[in-house]
C-alpha cells in the first residue's frame, strides 16, 4: 500500500512522539533524585522496600521502607504519571527509620526508595511490583 | 472537609527507649487530580500533603506526602519515649486545612 505524503508526515511524527514520551517518565525521576541528592553518589542497599511482588489492587499497595540510621527517605513509583510517593523525615523521638504505607501505582513498575543517611551519604534500592489492576484513576 | 477522621493506635504506656508501632489513619479522598467525573470534567487534586508526630515537643516523623499516596492514607512508623508525655498527630490538607489529634502515653 502507498502512503501519501501527509500520511508518511503523520507516521513519522507519530513515530518520534512515541520515542520521546518513555524516556519522559524517567527524566522526571531522574531530576527529583538529582534535586533530592544533589548530584551526589548513591550507593545500592542500605535500605529496604518491602513491596508485595504482586498487588491485586493498584490503588492500595502496602509498602514499607526501611533504612536503619537515614535521617530521610524519598519513595518513587518510576512507572505513575506522576511518580514521587512520599518524602519522610525521622526525628529525635522515631525508634527506627522504618515507615509503612499504602501507595497507588498505575502499572507494574519499579518503587525507587532513596535514603539520605545520618553521614551525608546517599543510597537507594528498587523494587518491582506487578500490578493486575492499575490505581491511578485512568 | 466535612467527613475527615483521623485514627492513632498506640500503647497506652512503654519504657523508656523501648520501642513500639504507632498506627495512624486518616480518611481523605486523596484526589490526584487525574480522575474524570461523570461529564469528562477533571476532579482537582486534593490531598493530605504533609503529616507529622511530634512528641513532647520533640519531632519523631515529618512526610512529605503526593498523590500516589492511597486513599485514606495509612502510616506506621515506629517511636520510642523517655518520660511520659504526649504525641500530635498532625495532616495538613491541599486546601489548608491542618487536622490534629493528640494521644498520651504513660512511662511503664
Amino acid at each position: 500500500m502507498t502512503y501519501t505524503r501527509r500520511e508518511t508526515l503523520v507516521i513519522g511524527a507519530g513515530g518520534i512522539a512515541l520515542l520521546a514520551v518513555t524516556p519522559a517518565m524517567a527524566s522526571v525521576v531522574e531530576e527529583a533524585v538529582a534535586a533530592f541528592t544533589g548530584g551526589a553518589e548513591i550507593a545500592e542497599g542500605g535500605v529496604e522496600i518491602n513491596a508485595p511482588e504482586i498487588a491485586e489492587n493498584g490503588n492500595v499497595v502496602p509498602i514499607e521502607v526501611s533504612a536503619p540510621g537515614a535521617e530521610e527517605i524519598m519513595v518513587m513509583a518510576t512507572g505513575n504519571p506522576s511518580p514521587p510517593v512520599c518524602n519522610v523525615s525521622f526525628g529525635a523521638g522515631a525508634a527506627s527509620q522504618r515507615l509503612s504505607t499504602r501507595i497507588r501505582l498505575a502499572r507494574t513498575q519499579d518503587v525507587l526508595a532513596v535514603a539520605r543517611m545520618a553521614d551525608g551519604s546517599f543510597v537507594q534500592a528498587t523494587r518491582n511490583v506487578k500490578v493486575t489492576i492499575g490505581g491511578c484513576g485512568g | 472537609m466535612a467527613d475527615v477522621k483521623p485514627r492513632v493506635k498506640l500503647p497506652s504506656s512503654a519504657s523508656a527507649g523501648e520501642a513500639f508501632t504507632i498506627k495512624t489513619l486518616i480518611s481523605h479522598p486523596m484526589e490526584s487530580g487525574l480522575r474524570k467525573d461523570g461529564d469528562g470534567n477533571t476532579i482537582p487534586r486534593q490531598i493530605i500533603n504533609r503529616f507529622t508526630c511530634d512528641f513532647n515537643g520533640t519531632n519523631v516523623i515529618d512526610m512529605a506526602l503526593d498523590p500516589a499516596v492511597s486513599a485514606n492514607p495509612y502510616i506506621e512508623f515506629d517511636a520510642q519515649i523517655d518520660a511520659a508525655g504526649e504525641f500530635t498527630f498532625t495532616w495538613y490538607d491541599d486546601d489548608g486545612s491542618v487536622y490534629t489529634t493528640s494521644n498520651a502515653i504513660d512511662l511503664a
